[in-house]
């Protein structure tokens, strides 16, 4: 294999973190090739400085065996490079076509035909003329995907592809993913997901802490090597007992039904819904399913309208037309999807931060701020979650994802709740916080706390829960009891197969 | 190329250095107008900026007309860090001064000491009434507050053109458009000797200490913070979103209220067409330039006062358009916004190369 | 009755056009994700000077040209405090739009209150011989069918063309845009120079046809109406240009009831233009899906690129 794109000694360094310290890469022809790295480790940062979005502080770049410097993400694609975002890069107000007609070029007419004959060869059906934000999640990587091919490149990127899958769909995209290779192209793909890279990588660039640990064959290592590689040691493992009890109903949706002001969200259909004292309850699904609307329901930032249904009760007290406020007087806490801007004022210190949710618990008194009581309990929480910060005045915007979802959790949590509901409560986390974290979940379930958690990893829900609902399209599965049903089945229930049964296989 | 990152904690320093350097890149411009329009800049500064300070009466001029403006930069900063853009002061001074004016035109032979308490509350209430529209309108409706508030301004002024032209007009005023004088128990009492400076200055002053109160001290000045930075995370912790609205527009429009009685209960006296010279508009720039914090409106408001006296005196003695007054205002915001970036940025180098420090600010 | 109506009708047409350059060029302005609301002072600035250069030089269409400039200009400065300096958009606003309002005084102070001959009509043929709506609706300046033109020139702009998608992608979502390769700062600016351009025409309309005099003040709040304009039309460009007419109408109510011999308050019907302006904007704005779907997402808020 020649090659066709090499790092040489690229370092990218940001005030707070170096995110790549001369980092050694080279691609080949026609290979599918991984760049293994837990979050944090700076596999983001180098697929942007490939694509152009930045630039690098040190260090060249050759493609095709020539010194390049790829100015903008304009310039990679004339080059040969097409990219496929993690956080896709589309427009909702715009038709497919026209997203696609912004990065490759041709009228409308003539794109509109490339694109349907493109996504039939590949089995990824398009409408070319549908607006972007009718599209499920799924449905929006296929659009980028496709607008990647039209522009025939020589290398794709694939930033965490699968997290926005069901399993089945991944195995569609693998598929995908290998004719491409096939036909010359070559793919970098990026995961923290050890199986799946052993499935479908030639070869994978290790990164930790922004640095090279090595270059290896992963069909050749176990995924445990895999993983010591990445994490420097072994994955920590949540010890899990089953749930104690049939503890009290602290959470209770019964048959609501809700159509969300915006236009683009997603309707919540006849939800019903428990949980207990003493038990971990898991809401599977891919995102955009309606877990933001049943999150923000719950959380009692929107409110049931008068066109809507269904009864919402919380430590038996019935919460419809309650305030985020009034519920959190019954011991409920919440850990929000978006960390900046709602979870936490970006601009304001972690004490403000602190401030946000816990000035009931004797932070204020008549109406005044207690600064003392701030200072002592935002130390507390920032020791207690091991959050990496310049102290209680910084700003929260100024942590990375990973220590401020650090922070966020251990405020909700230094909250003492009754009902806690959390949603991707370890996104962006490193393994060893992430285990952290769910350790102490698992504990405070023992502790008899009635816990919610929305996560898109199913490896999660399958580690820390004890019972498992599926969302699709706005409607919840019924329960599975965690210890009793597989992935497969649970993936089944992802595309909305409710009804689908447990079949034999390992139980994740 | 140089480029902007953010910093890690807000910079104290940029944010005193901030409109210092606002006022300094203002009066450089000012030096170049001025030699433009052929005059000698250093005597139109000293007209400008010392003339005020050189006698009693200018120095009482300048407390007069920071006492308006700092009522009203205080209640609006309030607002405006809700991210609750009233731009009708305007309108909410002159409901003040036109229900004030009412009650003392309607009062006109009373003696009683609560005469000027009742106009006081009322004015205030009027202010607030007035922008309680806005409040409405933005809650109920979701109409934009910025466009409404000054639409309000304009029907405002003529609410007051059609007052004194009509229903309020002195009879015996030989159809001027203005009302009678009030009487003696419906104005504030002069404060210092040989200047028009009144009592309506504690007034001032003590919302001001009412305001660092609440914006600096208290929780519902927190949550008023939040929604304004962040509503998402005020929504999420239960802090209402309908509520800043309110509590914005309401204090920005009591406090425009009570700078209105206090315009037609002090220097005025009596209601006619010019009120306010614009210290609607005024304060907002005074509110941005104290940083939208109340110790820093203070300062802010007396410089803006300065200007005012400052560009009459000039026009008088140097013959400076009375436009340079505004121009001052747009450019000391302009400047004051373009210097702002560095209290949350930091200018870096270019790759490779040493971060530059924070000193930047400084120089900017 | 029939006389003044047909009065109206073309006065109507004359009193919109000056609204209608200024909104189209704001239209673009929000599309492309920042809230510009320093029109007013723009306007005038593009009065003021639109007129000194026309009376020095005798030339409407110098004058034109020169407001454009002048507005552009100042626009240039909003865009460096909103895009450059990441300031907070009202607040740039309305700092640009007090410097635009101080500017006209300056420009024009040695004119205040002189006037022009206003613009020639143009001779639209049998059209402008119509009997009745000839001469009224058919025998215009230019300025007002180029404002008609550009309204369709800019509606097509924005839903067909590839400048049109590029302006919409950043003002929905500028991270995705730079992610794909858009220099979303610069087609701001642009946007931005373009809306002061139009406001700069706009309000050299004013003063060359309109009015046709200086005075400061003479913009009047028109600026405002141009901002609530643009969310009456909900971001679409004909919407926008029939608010702006049905406004042109509104505004020569007094002349009309005053024809007719009414007995109102003449200040009433000088509020008249602002209370149907707060009352039709919380009707449009009450339905937030309507504002939703056409509101471009990422409206007013700093866009700062990481590097």
């Amino acid at each position: 294999m020649s090659e066709l794109l090499s790092l040489r000694g690229i370092s990218k360094i940001y005030p707070a973190v170096v995110a790549n310290d001369a980092v050694d890469l080279n691609i080949g022809e026609g290979e599918i090739h991984a760049i293994l790295g837990e979050n944090g480790a700076g596999k983001s940062t180098l697929m942007k400085l490939i694509y152009g979005v930045i630039q690098p502080d040190a260090g060249e770049i050759f493609w095709r065996g020539v010194h390049t410097q790829v100015k903008s993400p304009a310039h990679a694609r004339s080059l040969g490079i097409g990219m496929v975002f993690q956080h896709f890069s589309l427009f909702e107000n715009l038709t497919v076509a026209e997203n696609i007609s912004l990065a490759v070029k041709g009228s409308l007419a003539n794109l509109s035909s490339r694109i349907e004959e493109v996504a039939d060869s590949f089995g990824l059906p398009l409408d070319p003329a549908t607006l972007v934000h009718s599209l499920s999640v799924g449905e929006r990587q296929r659009v980028e995907i496709v607008r990647c091919i039209l522009q025939e490149p020589r290398l794709l990127i694939m930033d965490e592809p699968t997290s926005v899958l069901p399993p089945q769909g991944v195995e569609l995209l693998f598929h995908v993913l290998r004719k491409l290779a096939a036909s010359g192209c070559s793919i970098l793909y990026i995961s923290h997901k050890l199986e799946e890279i052993r499935t479908l990588c030639d070869r994978a660039t290790v990164l930790r802490d922004g640095v090279v640990v090595g270059t290896v064959v992963p069909a050749d290592e176990s995924a445990p090597s895999l993983a010591r590689m990445m994490i420097g040691h072994d994955i920590p493992h949540v010890s899990h007992d089953t749930a104690t009890a049939n503890g009290k109903v602290m959470l209770e949706l019964n048959d609501v039904t809700y159509t969300p002001e915006d236009p683009y969200g997603t309707e919540i259909r006849s939800v019903s819904l428990q949980v207990r004292r003493g038990e971990i309850v898991g809401i599977a699904g891919v995102s955009g399913n309606g877990q933001n609307e049943l999150m923000r329901l719950i959380s009692g930032e929107t409110r049931l309208a008068k066109s809507d249904s269904g009864v919402i009760t919380m430590n038996n007290a019935q919460v419809n037309n309650w305030s985020p406020e009034r519920r959190r007087q019954l011991d409920f806490a919440f850990v929000p999807e978006e960390r900046l801007g709602r979870g936490a004022v970006p601009d304001l210190s972690l004490g403000f931060n602190t401030l946000l949710t816990a000035h009931r618990q004797g932070l204020s008194r008549f109406g005044f701020i207690r600064f003392d009581e701030m200072k002592s309990r935002t130390d507390k929480c920032i020791n207690d979650s091991d959050v990496r910060c310049g102290g209680d005045a910084a700003r929260a915007g100024s942590l990375s994802g990973g220590n401020l979802q650090k922070f966020i959790v251990g405020r909700e949590i230094a909250l003492a709740p009754d009902l806690l509901v959390l949603s991707q409560p370890t996104w962006g986390v490193d393994v060893g916080a992430a285990s952290a974290i769910r350790q102490t979940l698992v504990e405070l379930r023992d502790q008899g706390m009635a816990i919610l958690v929305v996560s898109e990893e199913l490896e999660e829900l399958f580690e820390i829960t004890d019972r498992l609902v599926v969302i699709f399209e706005g409607r919840l599965s019924a329960p599975l009891a965690t210890h009793n049903t597989n992935v497969e089945q649970v993936g089944q229930y992802m595309t909305g197969q409710f009804d689908a049964p447990l079949r034999s296989g390992a139980v994740a | 190329m140089w480029h902007l990152v953010p910093r890690t904690q807000s910079s104290l320093r940029a944010q005193i250095l901030v409109p210092i350097a606002a006022i300094i890149l203002t009066l450089l411009c000012g030096a170049v107008m001025f030699t433009l329009l052929g005059k000698a800049p250093g005597e139109a500064f000293y007209a400008f900026f010392i003339s005020p300070f050189t006698t009693r009466y200018g120095i009482g001029e300048v407390l007069l007309k920071t006492g308006p403006l700092l009522l009203i930069a205080q209640g609006l900063a309030i607002g405006f860090r809700a991210r609750v853009w009233n731009i009708g002061a305007e309108g909410q001074l002159l409901m003040g001064a036109i229900v004030a004016g009412a009650i003392a035109i309607k009062f006109e032979l009373s003696d009683s000491v609560w005469l000027l308490p009742s106009m006081i509350v009322a004015g205030t209430l009027a202010g607030a009434g007035w922008a309680a529209i806005a409040a409405w309108l933005r809650t109920s409706f979701n109409a934009n507050e910025i466009l409404v508030t000054f639409m309000l301004s304009s029907v405002a002024l003529q609410l007051l053109y059609y007052l004194v032209t009509g229903p309020l007009r002195d009879p015996m005023g030989m159809s001027f458009p203005q009302s009678v004088l009030f009487g003696d128990a419906a104005l504030f009492s002069p404060l210092l000797e040989g200047t028009r400076v009144n009592t309506s200055l504690w007034l001032a002053l003590a919302v001001t200490v009412l305001a660092w109160v609440f914006v600096q001290r208290s929780m519902p000045g927190f949550k008023l913070l939040v929604s304004g930075l962040a509503p998402g995370a005020a929504g999420y912790a239960g802090f209402a979103e309908g509520r800043a609205v309110w509590v914005g527009l309401l204090i920005g429009g009591a406090a425009a209220g009570m700078a209105g009685v206090a315009e037609v209960a002090g220097p005025l006296g009596l209601l006619q067409r010019n009120i306010s010279p614009g210290y609607g508009f005024a304060a907002i720039i005074v509110a941005f330039l104290g940083g939208l914090h109340p110790i820093g409106i203070v300062f802010a408001a007396l410089f803006m006062a300065l200007i005012y006296v400052g560009g009459d005196m000039a026009m008088v003695s140097v013959g400076i358009p009375n436009a340079s007054t505004t121009l001052f205002q747009g450019m000391m915001l302009v400047f004051y916004l373009a210097c702002y970036v560095f209290v949350n940025y930091r200018l870096q180098r270019p790759a490779g190369k040493v971060a530059a420090s924070h000193g930047i600010s400084a120089d900017a | 009755m029939l006389d003044s109506l047909i009065f109206v009708l073309g006065g109507t047409l004359a009193a919109a056009t000056p609204l209608i350059y200024a909104a189209m060029g704001e239209l673009v302005v929000e599309k492309s994700g920042v809230l510009n609301l320093s029109i007013e002072g723009m306007m005038a600035t593009g009065a003021a000077t639109g007129f000194v250069v026309a009376t020095m030089s005798g030339s409407t269409v110098a004058g034109f040209a020169a407001a454009a400039a002048a507005s552009m200009l100042l626009s240039f400065v909003f865009a460096l405090l909103a895009l450059g300096f990441l300031a907070n958009q009202v607040a740039a606003g309305l700092a640009v739009g007090v410097l635009g309002l101080g500017v006209s005084v300056m420009v024009g102070k040695n004119y205040e209150g002189t006037t022009i001959s206003p613009m020639a009509d143009v001779n639209l043929g049998w059209l402008s011989e119509i009997p009745l709506i000839g001469p009224t609706l058919f025998s215009q300046d230019i300025m007002v069918y180029a404002g008609i033109f550009s309204v369709i020139l800019i509606s097509w702009m924005l839903n067909r063309s590839k400048l049109g998608r590029i302006i919409r992608a950043v003002g929905e979502s500028p991270e995705a845009a730079t992610a794909i390769g858009y220099p979303v700062i610069l087609v701001r600016g642009l946007a931005v120079l373009f809306g002061g351009a139009m406001a700069g025409i706009g309000g050299a309309h004013l003063t060359l046809s309109y009015t046709p005099l200086w005075a400061e003040g003479l913009v009047a709040g028109r600026g405002w109406i141009v901002v609530a304009l643009v969310v009456f039309g909900t971001w679409r460009a004909p919407r926008i240009a029939a608010g702006a007419y049905l406004f042109g109408a509104v505004s020569l109510i007094e002349l009309f009831v005053q024809g007719l011999g009414f007995e109102i308050p003449s200040q009433l019907l000088s509020a008249a233009p602002y209370i149907i302006t707060i009352i039709v904007l919380a009707v449009i704005s009450r339905n937030p899906r309507v504002v939703r779907l056409n509101h471009p997402a990422s409206l007013g808020l700093p866009y700062l690129r990481t590097r």
